[in-house]
């Protein structure tokens, strides 16, 4: 109980240090025009979900990851005065992460949350709003890693965003040069797995297959739906993103409590 | 209070504390002593457990520091460089440790905040302080929860002397309380008052610890500083550290070559 609270006492530390830092704002604000204005472009409110969607699926990872970074060096002092205080390490960045994930989530809720909930309040924006709160908090996390994992400033960044270029870019041409290079195999179950490999891929095929634009997909789509509108299908995915969340945080947690401050 | 039983630790190849043991007792106002790179920051540092020893044991009251933070928080840290969070101001950091802490207002010391009149500047942001008033900040953090265990690494440099007097009077205070004080300094003379016993640390390797009046009465010197250049000398350490400190103080003495005799 009182660990929780110390915790929780923490956290709101790091979190009113962030909403002062003004990024966030400016994230929200960022959010909330796009997502405004794609929804008064477009006149068919699944069209502009797609459109919002290519922007949540590029743009979340990468400000989740750079903020995070820059976060975590930031308060690099904060960290090591806290570090001479009763608290113990795993406290000390649970908590951390515990305030940013929860100023970005917030950030992404009123960004995109209302306008979901005001123009498309059906289980395909619903599904969207799953994507972005789990890429949010599977970047953070990474984020985490490799900051903790990284000497300085520089290098942190650096890898944050090699990391992004991985699953928002390059990934995705690695598994295109697969299905090229066997496309006279069956990769029904194969892509399947790749795509529980990549956060990224993962939440927009979990949205596509919702819409209509699924029924263009052919044989592949028709099984990708068959699988992922099943029960089994949405446990599949949130027990993915799930790890995807977990494992790095705690791969961070163990480096950072072995770590020389 | 604390035993340190074989304490090694390595920085890549730099070796920065090699197969330390000591043990540290009430009362004692232990002075760690050395020059730079010798492994004293690297010494309390793991005393905190803010760097990780690859081995040996650390004991805090007979009980190991592996993991449970507990036992610090009956020790107050002053950091050679204090570094605080940038946007948070004077005021908002105390009262954020005191709240973390748990720590209701009447138990809590801040007798060094009234002198070092830090009050004033309790609305001013920590970015903007310079870095005597941060030291100040550090030294008022050090003594706030009444801790039975002082930890100051270099508690004095940039300090302006009044107010290092202020702080000087304060550690003979706590000394006056049966505390165990542990010190770091370069200026041999603000050690002179305070100290019970000298640990000479030199590469990571602890050369000497011994009881202040022990090493005065070994050398026939009353100067603390004075006394250690001869134990350096006499057992052939590496002394320049040692004669460097002393080229200022030699000066001094030049200066007035006769006072008139008593």
């Amino acid at each position: 109980m009182i660990k929780q609270k110390t915790m929780l006492k923490l956290s709101r530390y790091v979190l009113y240090d962030i909403v002062r830092s003004k990024v966030i704002l400016a994230y929200t604000a960022f959010l909330f025009l796009v997502s405004f204005s794609l929804f008064n472009m477009e006149e068919n409110s699944s069209k502009a979900i797609l459109s919002l969607l290519n922007i949540i699926l590029i743009v979340v990872p990468l400000i989740s990851m750079i903020f995070t970074t820059i976060h975590y060096y930031n308060s690099y002092e904060f960290i090591e005065l806290m570090l001479s205080q009763p608290m113990s390490r795993r406290k000390i960045l649970l908590s951390e992460y515990g305030g940013v994930s929860l100023s970005l989530l917030s950030s992404f809720l009123i960004g995109v949350g209302i306008p979901v909930l005001l123009y498309s309040p059906d289980s395909i924006g619903f599904s969207l709003l799953f994507t972005g709160i789990s890429l949010t908090l599977v970047f953070t996390s990474l984020a985490f890693l490799t900051s903790v994992k990284a000497r300085d400033k520089a290098r942190g960044i650096g890898f944050a965003l090699l990391l992004w270029f991985y699953f928002a870019l390059i990934y995705d041409g690695l598994i295109l040069l697969i299905l090229f290079n066997f496309s006279d195999y069956p990769l029904e179950k194969t892509t399947l797995v790749l795509s529980a490999l990549n956060p990224i891929d993962l939440g927009r095929i979990s949205i596509m297959l919702k819409m209509d634009v699924s029924a263009l997909m052919g044989y592949t789509g028709a099984l990708y739906k068959d699988f992922f509108g099943s029960g089994s299908g949405i446990l599949f995915t949130v027990g993915i993103m799930l790890l995807w969340i977990i494992f790095p945080l705690w791969w961070a947690l163990r480096i950072f409590k072995k770590k020389d401050l | 209070m604390i035993r340190i039983e074989h304490i090694n630790k390595k920085f890549r190849k730099l070796v920065a504390l090699d197969d330390i043991n000591a043990q540290f007792d009430k009362g004692q106002v232990i002075s760690l002593i050395g020059p730079n790179g010798s492994g004293k920051t690297t010494l309390i540092k793991s005393i905190l457990g803010m760097v990780k020893a690859d081995s040996g044991k650390i004991f805090f009251n007979d009980e190991l520091i592996n993991g449970d933070p507990s036992y610090r928080s009956q020790i107050g840290y002053m950091p050679q460089i204090g570094r605080y969070p940038d946007n948070m101001k004077v005021g908002q950091l105390f009262k954020m440790l005191k709240n973390i802490r748990n720590v209701s207002e009447d138990k809590v010391d801040e007798e060094l905040i009234d002198k070092f009149g830090l009050k004033q500047i309790f609305d001013k942001s920590m970015r903007t302080l310079s870095g005597g008033t941060r030291q100040k900040v550090s030294a008022a953090l050090a003594f706030l929860f009444n801790p039975d265990v002082l930890i100051l690494d270099e508690p004095t440099a940039g300090l302006d002397p009044l107010s290092s007097e202020i702080l000087k009077e304060k550690i003979l205070k706590e000394k006056g309380k049966n505390k165990l004080i542990l010190i770091t300094s370069h200026i041999l003379s603000d050690l002179d008052e305070l100290t019970t016993h000298i640990m000479y640390l030199q590469e990571g390797k602890l050369e000497f610890f011994k009881e202040i009046d022990q090493l005065r009465e070994e050398t026939g010197e009353l100067k603390l500083g004075k006394a250690i250049a001869r134990i350096m000398k006499g057992e052939k350490f590496n002394s320049e550290w040692i004669d460097g400190m002393f080229v200022v103080g030699e000066k001094k003495d030049e200066k007035n070559p006769s006072l008139p005799s008593e």
